[in-house]
């Protein structure tokens, strides 16, 4: 009996489920996220607008960290390999997500990725969103920690406008800071913007074209760095083979 | 648009369910969405509208209920309005939300003739 609507069909049966609807993409992201920690690696989902200046940061980021850690990422784009084929020529191991005309990163793109990934030895491993405000805040990715690249030449509004991004984000890099001398724009006005949507607001200037910033940027990293567990050296991936790795436990894949 | 991805999951999850309960036709979801989460009520039902076509949820009624956001200090419970700053007047803690970021699947009603 129909007790929800009262339309008194005998058939309807109400089936309680409250669980989120993207349940599967969070079990593929805690899938993802112990791979990560047992492979001692810290990930970070990097988001922002396209043209924010993520992969400059990353570019400006190997320089300064110069051989002394092992960095890799994974870059969405919608059609090209020019993010990727940027960050390997800088010296970061990464290989290209590419999405079509999907405007999002999912767990399970990023979990394809790194069973085709090149290397398994990266000691922070950047996964570079889709330039997008709106839809990569939404789905986790097994990271560590958010990063939202914002450029000075946004505006300090963004924030209120795009609440959801900045209130999921554990930093906001400011971008391009060397352009303040040229625009009108008021760095004040972003911490405040940034202090109403996000509880712990916490923001770096950077700029990749001079430097500025990237050796604070570099210590925010390095303190949320994971202490080494040993498993690195029997965890290995085959690839060309899906599912050949070895796993600890409770690190169970989806059924084929 | 990832309202899309979302309507895709939700019909998955619904596929699933009535496979679990012998449900045969679906006639209506109630999801719950926060204001906060990142979700557009219009797209949710024009993606939900387009992609219950020849699914289990063909012909069904998408009842969204929605959630608005709210904050509060976790140490001592006491509120943050929404668009002042997020840190609790008395105790200085970051606020924490409360509600407004659900995606959730509440409850689904179907024809089920063995339940």
């Amino acid at each position: 009996m129909c007790e929800t609507c009262g339309c008194g069909d005998p058939e309807i049966v109400p089936i309680e489920v409250r669980e989120r609807i993207l349940s599967d993409n969070d079990a593929q992201a805690a899938h993802n996220r112990s791979h990560f920690e047992h492979l001692g690696v810290l990930s970070i989902n990097l988001m922002g607008s396209p043209g924010a200046g993520k992969t400059a940061v990353l570019e400006a980021t190997a320089k300064a960290v110069d051989g002394r850690l092992k960095l890799g990422a994974v870059s969405g784009d919608l059609a090209t390999e020019r993010d990727a084929d940027r960050l390997n020529a800088s010296g970061i191991v990464s290989s290209t997500i590419t999405t079509g005309s999907a405007c999002h990163l999912d767990a399970r793109l990023v979990h394809h990725a790194l069973h085709h990934f090149p290397s398994n030895e990266s000691d922070i491993f950047f996964i570079e969103n889709v330039g997008n405000l709106v839809c990569p805040a939404i789905y986790d990715l097994g990271q560590a920690a958010n990063v939202v690249a914002l450029s000075v030449t946004e505006g300090e509004d963004k924030p209120l406008k795009y609440p959801v991004m900045f209130q999921k984000a554990d930093l906001v890099l400011l971008t391009k800071v060397d352009l303040i001398p040229h625009l009108d724009f008021d760095v004040g006005a972003v911490e405040d913007a940034l202090s109403r949507v996000m509880p712990q607001a916490r923001m770096l200037r950077v700029s990749a074209r001079t430097g500025e910033g990237i050796d604070e940027w570099l210590k925010w990293l390095e303190e949320r760095r994971p202490a080494r567990t040993g498993h690195r050296a029997h965890h290995h991936h085959h690839h060309g083979d899906e599912h050949a790795h070895e796993h600890a436990q409770e690190h169970q894949h989806e059924p084929q | 648009m990832h309202e899309y991805s979302i309507v895709a999951s939700l019909i998955d999850r619904v596929q699933q369910e009535a496979l679990a309960h012998g449900g045969t036709r679906v006639h209506r979801l109630h999801v719950k969405i926060g204001e906060l989460a990142g979700v557009e009520i219009d797209l949710l039902k024009t993606a939900f509208d387009t992609f219950r076509e020849k699914t289990i949820c063909d012909g069904a009624e998408l009842a969204i209920d929605t959630v608005s956001a709210a904050w509060a200090c976790p140490t001592c419970n006491r509120s943050v309005a929404k668009g002042a700053i997020l840190r609790c007047d008395a105790c200085g803690q970051p606020a924490r939300m409360i509600h407004g970021d659900e995606i959730i699947l509440e409850r689904i009603e179907m024809e089920a003739p063995n339940v």
